[in-house]
């Protein structure tokens, strides 16, 4: 199987692409398409050597992570035919059909349904369908297209293929070609004692001998399929529709809550959805701060939320669903009988961030810059935690304003602050001022012609101390006649 | 001091005590809820101020701000709590009307897991009212979590709140070594009402260098009981009281 679209513009069949990763001395081809097939590209070639020969290659870096979640979501996918799926190795499915292919009208119509399917994801597939796994992928990886093999006839059916299909290391596989052993038909006539002689220190996951007895069925070879995810679902189903959801909220939560306590799990993201008699639904999505299943919290979180949920005529389903899920195990209160309080902020950035939103919510996120406005980021309550704020090496002011308001001078000195501004149509006299502190723009990160600023702290006629800034100097050309701003406040 | 009732009696009211300053800022750091009313706007004396109050505490602050405060007084800029000896992490909730405002704040009042809750709201809205700081006052009874309300650009209406003040920057103190400079800021602060403590007016500075919460505020009575000839204090009044 083999992912067709990393591109947002799909390259015709006719043009050669390849996916690179990095390997040991740059990067190599991971996978490629047909029309590199066809110009004799092969996999693990160094990508420079192809490009060399190849200069219209199509070369895209490979994203083995995504492919690598894409197969995981795919194995619990393909549940829809069977019950026992698993992840082969590299990029394939193994699925278990025994019993299943009647539902969907024999193997033949199961098969071509399946390749349907994957076709509509935009996966090609190549499908075997044999009594055995080792078999099965065989057949699949270098066999015919959609090959149906009964269990007569797998010795037949993996006869001619390269005994390199048994999925063997390498080195075997090279020695048993160097002995003249090229197919799995010549394999199987050699006498087994000889084999098994021959490769008696080999593991067993790469001993062509029991390898070869698991294709053809002679020796076990079970599938350990991982378990389904498990759904934490509440719904409650009610006879005749209704507007109002808030009688039916405490039994909803109460049922989830006593699923997840079953499975010692908490709710990290919670969906409650309402399905309206008109065909619609309406869904309202929490988060909590920690893994909670605790009915009495969760119903907080929906103060105030229920007021924008439409329902219009009616609804008479409703599901509430713990999307996601994490172990929570309930923590004992202390000894002297106080309660740990850490659960209790929890508790409230959740109630808080359900109400305001996420990016209302916040804790301080530090960066390493120059500039005071730029050194306090945000970062959503739920998402982060706190973290301790760099030391400040310079007076700073106790508020604020941002953007900076920009001061009229009314009368300018030619060193330091003017001695009178009108700002917010007040005028003010400077009679003491500190400063200059002179913060030059971040040149790897500000715009070409950011001019520098030079900070006062300025004190007021009344005590109000001010942090006034100019921004630039005179002819340092970036601009005209530099401005006055007002950025702060000091206590 | 002697008072006319409209019976035309003269009734003799006992002299008040000299109030103890230093114990204001220990009162005024577990009040349920400190009303600080800034004077003029855009003055952070009434920002400052409650950060002198606040104490050395494990739970995280709460910061609360509505859109117009935001707005006319600026963000807090958390750096330079570390002046004020404030370690600890503020959570920061910036709202856009008043009443969630209240809303957040008595969210915070009843999680004990909190040191303090600050609020701040502009412009005297209606959503503040005599209720709504009752009830704040109530949850923080509950929980014991200090409470202040920062209030600016409004004269200061009806308000349940233990004590309540109202702050105006003072001239700063000279500065050590150049004489040009601002120095330590300095504050007015009037304590117009309090639960528990006889109302007063002091000249107010911070002293970062003392650890606890009643050292750290450095009170100078500003008016005292006695005749008004003759002024303990020889500082100007600046804020037009």
């Amino acid at each position: 199987m083999r992912r067709t679209s990393q591109y947002r513009t799909l390259p015709g069949n006719d043009v050669p692409v390849v996916l690179s990763r990095d390997g040991a001395h740059g990067p190599v081809v991971h996978s490629l398409n047909n029309a590199a097939l066809a110009r004799g590209i092969r996999a693990d070639s160094r990508v420079v050597d192809v490009q060399a020969i190849h200069p219209d290659l199509h070369v895209e870096t490979a994203d083995t992570e995504g492919d690598r979640a894409l197969i995981l979501r795919l194995v619990h996918w393909a549940r829809r035919w069977c019950p026992w799926t698993v992840q082969d190795v590299d990029h394939g499915l193994i699925l278990d059909v025994t019993g299943a292919a009647h539902l969907f009208g024999g193997e033949a119509a199961l098969l071509r349904d399946m390749y349907q399917r994957f076709a509509l994801q935009g996966l090609t597939a190549r499908l075997a369908l044999a009594p055995t796994r080792g078999a099965a992928q065989a057949l699949a990886r270098y066999g015919t297209a959609h090959t149906i093999c009964t269990s007569g006839d797998v010795a037949a059916a993996l006869a001619p293929l390269p005994v390199i299909a048994l999925r063997l290391d390498p080195q075997a596989a090279r020695l048993l070609n160097r002995l003249g052993l090229k197919t799995i038909g010549d394999l199987a006539h050699v006498p087994r004692t000889a084999l098994m002689r021959r490769f008696a220190s080999t593991a067993a996951d790469h001993n062509p001998l029991i390898l070869l007895d698991r294709a053809l069925g002679q020796a076990p070879d079970p599938l350990n399929a991982p378990p389904d995810h498990r759904r934490f679902m509440a719904r409650s189903r009610l006879p005749e529709p209704v507007v109002d959801p808030v009688p039916h909220l405490k039994g909803l939560i109460t049922d989830l809550c006593d699923t997840l306590a079953q499975a010692e799990l908490g709710a990290r993201q919670l969906r409650f959805t309402i399905y309206r008699i008109d065909g619609e639904c309406r869904t309202i999505r929490f988060a909590t701060a920690r893994a909670s299943r605790d009915p009495a919290h969760i119903l907080r979180l929906f103060d105030g939320k229920l007021d924008t949920l439409d329902p219009g005529f009616g609804f008479d389903l409703l599901t509430l669903e713990a999307t996601v899920t994490e172990p929570v195990s309930l923590i004992q209160d202390s000894l002297n009988g106080k309660r740990d309080p850490s659960g209790d902020v929890a508790g409230l950035l959740d109630r808080l961030t359900a109400r305001l939103g996420p990016d209302k919510v916040t804790w301080s996120a530090w960066i390493e810059t120059h500039k005071p406005e730029r050194v306090e980021g945000r970062i959503s309550a739920l998402r982060g935690a706190p973290t301790a704020p760099p030391t400040l090496t310079r007076e700073r002011p106790l508020r604020i304003l941002d953007p900076a308001e920009e001061v009229r001078v009314i009368y300018a000195v030619p060193e330091g602050p003017p001695s009178q501004f009108r700002w917010r149509r007040v005028v003010y006299q400077t009679l003491r001022h500190a400063g200059p502190e002179r913060i030059a723009p971040e040149w790897w990160m500000d715009r070409p012609g950011t001019r520098l600023r030079d900070y006062y702290k300025v004190e007021v006629q009344g005590g109000r101390r001010f942090w006034l800034y100019r921004e630039g100097v005179v002819q340092d050309g970036r601009g005209d006649e530099p401005r006055w701003f007002l950025h702060g406040f000091f206590a | 001091m002697e008072n006319d009732s409209s019976y035309g009696q003269v009734i003799r009211l006992p002299r008040r005590a000299q109030s103890q300053p230093r114990d204001v800022g220990v009162l005024a750091s577990r009040a349920a809820l400190s009303d600080v009313i800034a004077t003029r706007p855009t003055d952070p004396a009434a920002t400052g101020f409650v950060l002198s109050l606040l104490t050395q505490a494990d739970g995280p602050i709460l910061w609360v701000q509505d859109y117009r405060s935001r707005r006319e007084n600026g963000h807090l800029y958390t750096p330079s709590l570390q002046a004020f000896g404030i370690d600890q992490a503020v959570l920061k909730v910036a709202v856009s009307h008043p009443r969630d405002v209240l809303w957040a704040m008595e969210e915070g009042a009843a999680c004990a897991g909190l040191s303090a809750v600050v609020g701040e709201i502009h412009g005297g809205p209606a959503a503040l009212d005599f209720t709504a700081t009752k009830r704040l006052v109530m949850r923080a009874d509950a929980t014991g979590v200090p409470l202040y309300l920062i209030r600016s650009g409004d004269c200061g209406g009806l308000s349940a709140a233990r004590m309540r003040w109202r702050v105006a920057t003072l001239p700063s103190r000279p500065h050590p070594h150049d004489a040009r400079s601002p120095g330590q800021p300095q504050w007015d602060v009037d304590l117009f009402r309090a639960r528990g403590h006889p109302p007063g007016r002091w000249v107010v500075h911070y002293d970062p260098s003392a650890d606890r919460a009643a050292d750290r505020l450095r009170l100078v009575s500003r008016i005292s009981d006695r005749a008004v000839d003759a002024p303990d204090q020889p500082i100007p009044n600046l804020t037009g009281k």
